[in-house]
């Protein structure tokens, strides 16, 4: 197939509008699904919106309506001095778990693939069991975790008590202090995913430098502090900012765990408000799509800054190969 | 080290040699630090492992269990139901019974004060022995409800919800290959000024929050009449995302372009090169994109929940969530359902187990 045109073209040119050609569906894709919606959300998070009536401009309110009575609640250590309360827990559930989940999750999942990184007999099958739960991950999963860790019929308790002769073992998600640390259990066990991500990069650790290292007199341990980690950092460091990433999104086994459960959706006690969670419940349980559309800008805003944050720090302590650190 | 054919050897040598050869076969060298490393490992792997493990363990159990057998024997991890044995017409619990050191199959007929029971031979009740209860071993047996399964399917619209999923899933799976693999190609193979700014447009949108887009995009569902149907699910994938697109475009950029070359030589198009050159060779990749899609799809709950309101065009994933909802009591047809939601990606993942690692380590690269 040629047109007359095309073949008057000069080569180069030919070659452009082809490869502009073959990018037509991301572009179209990006237009609809993308650029398009994300300033109708900036414009939305301006309004008054419950989809049934047309959008009424409201300026700044959304905005004030999240962070005003911010000085008075920090003066006085009264939540209830915001105007919106529930802004600033979910913002405190998000954070805290992540404070606890990340730091175990990445410590967790990089010791695992320096373990399955070995050469041993059968190490295949531990690397298989190891990554099936982050395969399944999702409804079934949570369900599974919530039975077990029900404080009257689940499995865990019973064990704590009879095995480990703990006395009083928490009520997990039926107890605001216990629901976060009981999610945290829930995403140790599928730590499998981002262990996987760090066993490429293992992986990815070229030979020589060990053998270099050994040469030197280096032992097993100077090897791994001195070798694997400075070169395993930049994947520690990507890991570090999906995660954060992830959290503020983190959605589907809260709501599986909760919206069953007598506290309802985010409890008990809001104990389990994640940022998500809350921006849900206003975009389609409430149907105020324009301070959902703020939460969702706020939202970009933070993982913008987070990312910036990790990105900054980063030179810090993230070593790329083939570049030179400390040169004035 | 051939085993101990020769006859020199003696026995004692032999296994010696043995048990050396098979600890060395298990662990690779023998230096004795490594060795040590090596096991201390293997001990922890194997131990966290069992971690692992239960909870698959207990659900499969769960879903075999009676609702009796989970009020009574909640924390077994096997379905299983006590033994026992006919006394005087009524059904009494078998214990293991050992009495001057022989073992016995006795029934508890009377639990006696300070932790003693009264047990019998069932063949001769008239002899009484009362012994402590807790110093003898329970005797159970298999109990296995596979009719859960049948139950559990019949109380929900299971095939409904199955034949939906499978839809998301693999006309969404065309739609991504579709279209990720020409906008990949067009960003591995053709110079232009714009491309490369627009490339990292791409990447850049895989950072971005999806929900800063969600609203609008659900109101526009919503005017086209779309939203209670699996179209806001399908549709988009149609027009690539910027993860595969990414993968897919690593992986064309290792194919040798001296292919291309020959291929234009014999006149073909680009279209034409796409087709017969790079998606052929290009097949680990497609595989694996395609598995992640799978697994994506299959296991995703926040769009479907948010797009689908009606019990018919529910997927699977929505569906188990409403049916742990309106079962909660059944924990057997709940653990039923939720194993026959993980058999499908378990299966695919050990039946593609190598192209799947392969794209993991691919994924991983991009760090």
């Amino acid at each position: 197939m040629t047109f007359p045109s095309l073949q008057k073209m000069s080569l180069a040119r030919r070659e452009a509008l082809a490869g502009y050609a073959f990018i037509v569906p991301w572009i179209i894709g990006f237009l609809v699904f993308t650029i398009g919606p994300m300033l109708a959300s900036l414009y939305f998070s301006f309004t008054k919106y419950n989809i049934v009536d047309p959008p009424q401009w409201v300026g700044l309110a959304n905005y004030e309506r999240a962070f005003s009575g911010i000085w008075d609640a920090i003066r006085t250590g009264d939540p209830r001095q915001f105007q919106d309360p529930l802004f600033w827990k979910a913002l405190q559930v998000t954070i805290y778990y992540a404070s606890i989940a990340l730091p175990l999750n990445i410590a967790f999942s990089f010791l695992l693939a320096v373990m399955l990184n070995q050469k041993m007999r059968g190490i295949n099958i531990w690397r298989t069991i190891y990554f099936l739960p982050s395969i399944i991950a999702g409804v079934a999963v949570t369900i599974l975790w919530v039975r077990i860790l029900n404080p009257r019929v689940g499995v865990l308790n019973p064990f704590l008590k009879d095995v480990l002769g703990i006395q009083n073992p928490p009520g997990w998600l039926s107890d605001p202090e216990w629901a976060i640390p009981a999610l945290v259990i829930m995403s140790l066990w599928s730590v499998g995913g981002s262990m996987i991500i760090y066993l490429a990069g293992l992986q990815g650790v070229p030979t020589d430098l060990y053998d270099a290292a050994k040469v030197d007199g280096a032992n097993a341990w100077q090897r791994f502090w001195n070798v694997t980690f400075p070169m395993m950092t930049p994947v520690l460091f990507y890991n570090l900012v999906l995660g954060m990433v992830a959290t503020f999104q983190y959605f589907t086994q809260v709501y599986v765990a909760t919206s069953n459960s007598i506290g309802g959706l985010g409890g008990p006690q809001h104990s389990t408000l994640f940022y998500n969670i809350y921006l849900y419940q206003n975009a389609f349980r409430y149907f105020d799509m324009g301070y959902a559309s703020t939460l969702a800008w706020i939202l970009f805003v933070i993982i913008l800054i987070l990312t910036a944050l990790i990105f900054r720090s980063s030179d810090a302590w993230v070593y790329y190969e083939g570049q030179l650190r400390g040169r004035v | 080290m051939r085993g101990c054919i020769t006859k020199v050897s003696s026995e004692a040598e032999c296994s010696v040699r043995k048990a050396s050869d098979f600890v060395s076969r298990i662990f690779g060298s023998v230096s004795g630090h490594d060795l040590l490393l090596k096991g201390i490992t293997t001990l922890i792997l194997a131990s966290g492992s069992i971690l692992i493990l239960i909870p698959f363990l207990y659900m499969i159990s769960t879903s075999l269990k009676d609702p009796a057998q989970i009020r009574s024997d909640s924390t077994s991890l096997l379905p299983r139901k006590q033994k026992t044995a006919e006394v005087n017409g009524t059904l009494e619990p078998l214990y293991q019974v050992t009495l001057d050191g022989q073992v016995h199959e006795y029934a508890l007929i009377k639990n006696a004060p300070g932790g003693l029971g009264q047990f019998v031979d069932p063949a001769r009740p008239d002899l009484i022995y009362e012994l402590k209860i807790n110093e003898q071993k329970q005797l159970y047996r298999w109990d296995i409800h596979w009719e859960n399964y049948p139950e559990a399917i019949s109380a929900m619209p299971f095939w409904r919800y199955l034949g939906n999923t499978l839809i998301v899933t693999f006309v969404g799976m065309a739609g991504m290959l579709f279209s990720c693999s020409l906008v990949a190609y067009g960003f591995s193979r053709f110079r232009a000024r714009w491309l490369n700014l627009l490339f990292l447009l791409l990447l850049s949108t895989i950072m971005l929050p999806s929900q800063v887009r969600l609203i609008p995009v659900y109101i526009l569902f919503q005017r086209l009449g779309w939203v209670d149907t699996l179209l806001p699910l399908i549709v988009p994938q149609f027009f690539a995302n910027a993860y595969d697109v990414f993968l897919l475009r690593q992986f064309f950029m290792t194919i040798p372009l001296e292919l291309d070359d020959a291929a234009k030589i014999d006149g073909a198009n680009p279209l034409q090169i796409l087709l017969y050159i790079i998606l052929p060779q290009a097949r680990p990749a497609l595989v694996s994109v395609g598995i992640f899609h799978f697994l994506y799809a299959w296991n995703d709950f926040y769009e479907p929940l948010i797009f689908l309101h009606s019990r018919e065009n529910w997927t699977l994933a929505v569906g188990l969530q409403t049916f742990d909802a309106l079962y909660t009591v059944n924990t057997h047809l709940i653990m039923a359902v939720s194993v026959l939601m993980i058999v499908p990606p378990i299966l695919l993942f050990f039946f593609s187990q190598k192209i799947f690692t392969q794209g993991v380590v691919f994924t991983g690269i991009k760090g």
